[in-house]
């Protein structure tokens, strides 16, 4: 209930349009329900964190956002328009306008780096792009500092740098939001944290909206306007970090002094 | 329904399987019929394609086709010779590898090198959500990575028949040199006399069915393999088995339908 107030509250403070609406989105596999209720605003240029246990639905959900997903019910509403209600072009167009970053990064193995990044660009045939392939492709390594690569294959690349090409390649369109799906996990504190900055630099540069989701509590502090908790299908908890780490129900407290 | 089976025997087992394997093919060739023949094409993944299984066949199927031919030769004779008949031997081995060895070794080859090589990438593609980054970057992944593939296969397995079948002959023509002394025009000759219309039109038609098959059966498993590493090796491995018996299968029926017409 506290949440609809806020986000309620929000509005009001802030007069915008959602840039993403969630509501009552339900989504099971079998008797396997991911998602039974959740409800979730987000605002133009805020960095919402998603956390949750493995296996919880974080990855279904941001996949429902971009239609990868199709719920079974609710309302799902980005950019204002409603993603169960658009035909094919038009998602493709609002594909155009978001970013995807995916959990295992998802760098096209048969490509180079330089295949990867032109897919995109070659591929939304209807998206206008200001300057030549080359230039884009350079500037997108360059803002992951990774201009060295072009010409290499995933297979030749560590975990840390296939997660940057891959932020890389999702934000080559200039999308307006932004979804990561756990960018970090499996990276050693030190590129987890260059990532984190990384991505935060990208945010400001390009002034995105973004859904990150995590487990790592040092990118939850330093990304996060905002944290949801998602637990048995629902945005169980929500807030700031510091009114997380000081939540006194016993799931959120387990998860953050882990 | 009321009729309690009285055990899942083994054979009712794998009969089920049979028929959910057919159900799954079906309704994957289904799809295929209907997404992937409409516009936009992807002409240039098509060709690719077409290349990477030219090369990666080439070598396995020279090599066997040229060994085929040899061997059936070398096997043959002496029983041909001691009927009298050895004068026959061109003609006997262009038939058999026109009509049958080419056709089926090819296939059996590609179902083993390329439909295991498309089941085992579509599915890693699928586990590494590679097939997903394709769906948001505008890109129809049926049609870029599935439709292109099984067009792929239809049309290359008959040209590497059509090659396999020359190999072949090749390796029949050395294979009557080692004993005889066979002179090659005089060899074409008689391979030219002894091959009809009648016989290499069918084996060639049911080339391309072997292609679509050895495709649509890597695709099928690749497409919808379980999430895990695991999953695609089994992807792999299962797909090899069947496209060999679907192939097996359709070489069973395009006889029996040659046979029918009276082309036999
Ligand atoms: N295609 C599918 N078919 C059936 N069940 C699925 C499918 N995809 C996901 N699930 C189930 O949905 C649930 C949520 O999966 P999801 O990938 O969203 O988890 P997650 O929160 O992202 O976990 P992790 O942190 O490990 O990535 C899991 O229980 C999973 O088994
Ligand atoms: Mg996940």
């Amino acid at each position: 209930m506290a949440t609809e107030l806020n986000s309620a509250a929000d509005q009001k403070v802030t007069g915008k349009e959602p840039v993403i609406e969630i509501g009552h989105l339900k989504k099971a596999f079998g008797d396997n329900v991911v998602l039974s209720d959740f409800n979730l605003k987000i605002y133009e240029g805020e960095n919402v964190v998603v956390m949750g246990k493995s296996g919880i639905g974080k990855t279904i959900l941001i996949k429902c956002i971009i239609g990868l997903v199709k719920p079974d019910g609710g309302l799902l509403k980005v950019f204002g328009k409603d993603i169960s209600k658009l035909n094919h072009q038009e998602l493709d167009d609002m594909r155009t306008r978001i970013g995807f970053v995916f959990q295992s990064s998802a760098l096209y193995d048969s490509m180079t780096v330089r295949q990867n990044l032109e897919f995109p660009l070659r591929r939304h045939r209807r998206k206008k792009i200001t300057g030549t392939l080359d230039e884009l492709v350079r500037e997108a390594l360059h803002n992951v500092g990774l201009e060295n690569t072009i010409d290499l294959m995933p297979s030749e690349l560590s975990g840390g740098m296939r997660k940057r090409i891959g932020i890389a390649r999702s934000l080559i369109l200039k999308p307006e939001l932004v979804l990561y799906d756990e960018p970090t996990t499996g990276l050693d504190p030190i590129t987890s944290e260059e990532i984190t900055r990384l991505i935060m630099d990208l945010q400001q540069k390009y002034k995105t909206t973004a859904i990150i989701i995590t487990h790592d509590t040092v990118m939850a502090r330093e990304a996060a306007n905002r944290i949801v908790f998602l637990w048995k299908g629902i945005a169980y908890k929500e807030g700031t970090y510091d009114e997380l780490i000081h939540d006194q129900d016993s799931e959120i407290k387990h998860f953050f002094t882990r | 329904m009321t009729t309690t089976r009285k055990s899942d025997t083994i054979f009712s087992k794998a009969f089920d399987e049979f028929l959910s394997e057919i159900a799954e093919l079906a309704s994957f060739a289904a799809r295929f019929f209907r997404e992937g023949i409409k516009p936009p094409y992807e002409f240039k993944e098509v060709l690719n394609q077409c290349y990477e299984i030219g090369i990666k066949s080439f070598i396995l199927v020279s090599i066997t086709a040229f060994i085929l031919g040899l061997v059936l030769v070398m096997q043959s004779r002496p029983t041909m010779v001691e009927f009298g008949a050895g004068s026959f031997l061109p003609a006997m081995s262009s038939i058999s590898i026109v009509r049958e060895i080419g056709p089926l070794v090819t296939a059996l080859i590609c179902a083993g090198k390329i439909g295991s090589g498309i089941s085992a990438e579509l599915g890693s593609m699928k586990v590494t959500e590679q097939i997903d980054a394709m769906e948001v970057s505008g890109t129809n992944p049926f049609k870029y990575l599935v439709a292109t593939r099984i067009l792929a296969t239809t049309l290359m397995i008959p040209v590497l028949t059509v090659y396999a079948d020359c190999i072949s002959l090749i390796g029949a023509f050395t294979g009557s040199n080692i004993k005889d002394d066979v002179n090659l025009t005089f060899y074409i000759n008689r391979v030219f006399e002894a091959l009809h219309y009648t016989d290499i039109a069918p084996a060639f038609i049911k080339t391309f069915f072997f292609g679509f098959i050895i495709g649509l059966v890597g695709c099928t498993k690749g497409y919808n393999s379980k999430k895990g590493t695991e999953g695609v090796g089994k992807a792999a491995n299962v797909s090899v088995v069947v496209a060999m018996v679907g192939v097996i299968i359709i070489d069973m029926v395009v006889t029996q339908i040659t046979s029918m017409l009276g082309y036999l």
